[in-house]
């Protein structure tokens, strides 16, 4: 199974917080930057990409139990969230994809291990 | 007409983000302590806390405005402020309707402390007030109106939870007739074409105590009373 740690290493990801790279990735992926959606949408142990960058990012993802959230488009973490995210265990990355061009290639990579 | 310092956006320990340190009595000394005027404060979704604030402030002398921080439809953040803390409460029994009907977990969000004028717990909040509720921000101002209110959307300069960053212009058809900045906006954003000739406020946003800063704005008015201080926003 891929795991966020095979996400890093094949997409040279940016780790801001990386507590579980071992985790796997069992629920597929979700764009989307309104958190009130993504709040009831994004897959439990999915990828969620988004250019949030606030505080409530990383209670969203524990809440979902995602595997990890990439922010997109070279997006940083504000203080409180990298703070939050380690207070809660979250995978927060990053990169300099748009999040179409970070999810097609989620999607091959996903693909391929499949 | 005499000038009165004021600061329209504050949050309490109601608000899952806010310190448990905000509390209205802590709150309301604070304010005086700074040396403001006229306050208001502003939870997320909720006008819970605002008659213990109200009633804290007038022992400290200050005047304080019920208000909520509305969260739209698109993830817009706007300050609502009220005359009197009857409208406010019965704008905040529609909003508590257009929440999504999701109970809070305190683990992930915070908790949600319903207190009173002496920092008595009352209670916790049990709805989600960090969600969105489905009031559009094309229907804010007009909702707020109704109940005798002031809404302006909050920290336009911000890149979360903003009418510029989640809807990209101002529109006036939005019907705001000002809009508030951070403290730390950049003076060159007000220069933008689609703000022209819009009013701001700034709002200090605080949700910790050491964030309550130094009053530094003023408005006249000729008395200080929660109808004066919404004609002065209004117009």
């Amino acid at each position: 199974m891929t795991t966020v740690q095979d996400l890093v290493n094949r997409l040279n990801l940016t780790t801001f917080c990386l507590p579980d790279g071992g985790r796997g990735i069992t629920g597929g992926c979700y764009c989307g930057d309104l958190l009130s959606w993504v709040m009831g949408r994004a897959p439990a142990g999915g990828i969620w990409l988004t250019i949030m960058s606030n505080v409530n990012v990383a209670a969203v993802a524990a809440l979902t139990d995602l595997s990890c959230v990439i922010l997109t488009e070279d997006v940083a973490p504000d203080a409180a969230l990298l703070q939050k995210a380690q207070a809660q265990g979250v995978n927060l990355l990053g990169t300099p994809l748009s999040t179409y061009d970070c999810a097609v290639c989620l999607s091959r990579l996903l693909q391929a291990q499949a | 007409m005499e000038g009165y310092f004021f600061d329209f956006h504050i949050h309490s320990c109601l608000s899952p983000c806010g310190s448990e340190d905000m509390t209205p009595a802590n709150l309301a000394g604070m304010c005086a302590l700074a040396g403001y005027d006229i306050v208001a404060l502003t939870d997320h979704n909720t006008v819970g806390n605002c008659a213990a604030f109200c009633e804290a402030s007038a022992k400290y002398g200050l005047l304080a405005l019920p208000g909520m921080e509305l969260t739209t439809l698109e993830e817009v953040h706007v300050v609502c402020l009220f005359p009197d803390l009857e409208r406010a409460q019965a704008f905040g029994e529609l909003v508590r309707l257009r929440l999504p009907p999701v109970e809070n977990d305190p683990r992930f969000f915070g908790p949600q402390l319903l207190l009173d004028s002496r920092d008595q717990l009352l209670g916790e909040e049990t709805a989600l007030l960090a969600g969105a509720t489905d009031i559009g921000v094309y229907e804010a101002a007009a909702l707020v109106r109704r109940y005798g209110g002031v809404a302006y959307p909050a920290h336009i300069d911000r890149t979360s939870f903003s009418v510029l960053s989640n809807l990209g212009f101002w529109d006036p058809a939005m019907g705001f007739s000002l809009a508030e900045l951070s403290p730390r906006c950049p003076p060159e954003l007000c220069q933008r074409p689609d703000l022209a000739g819009l009013r701001f406020v700034t709002g200090c946003d605080a949700h910790y105590l050491d964030q309550i800063p130094d009053p530094h704005q003023v408005m006249e008015l000729p008395e200080r009373t929660p109808q004066a201080a919404l004609r002065w926003l209004f117009f």
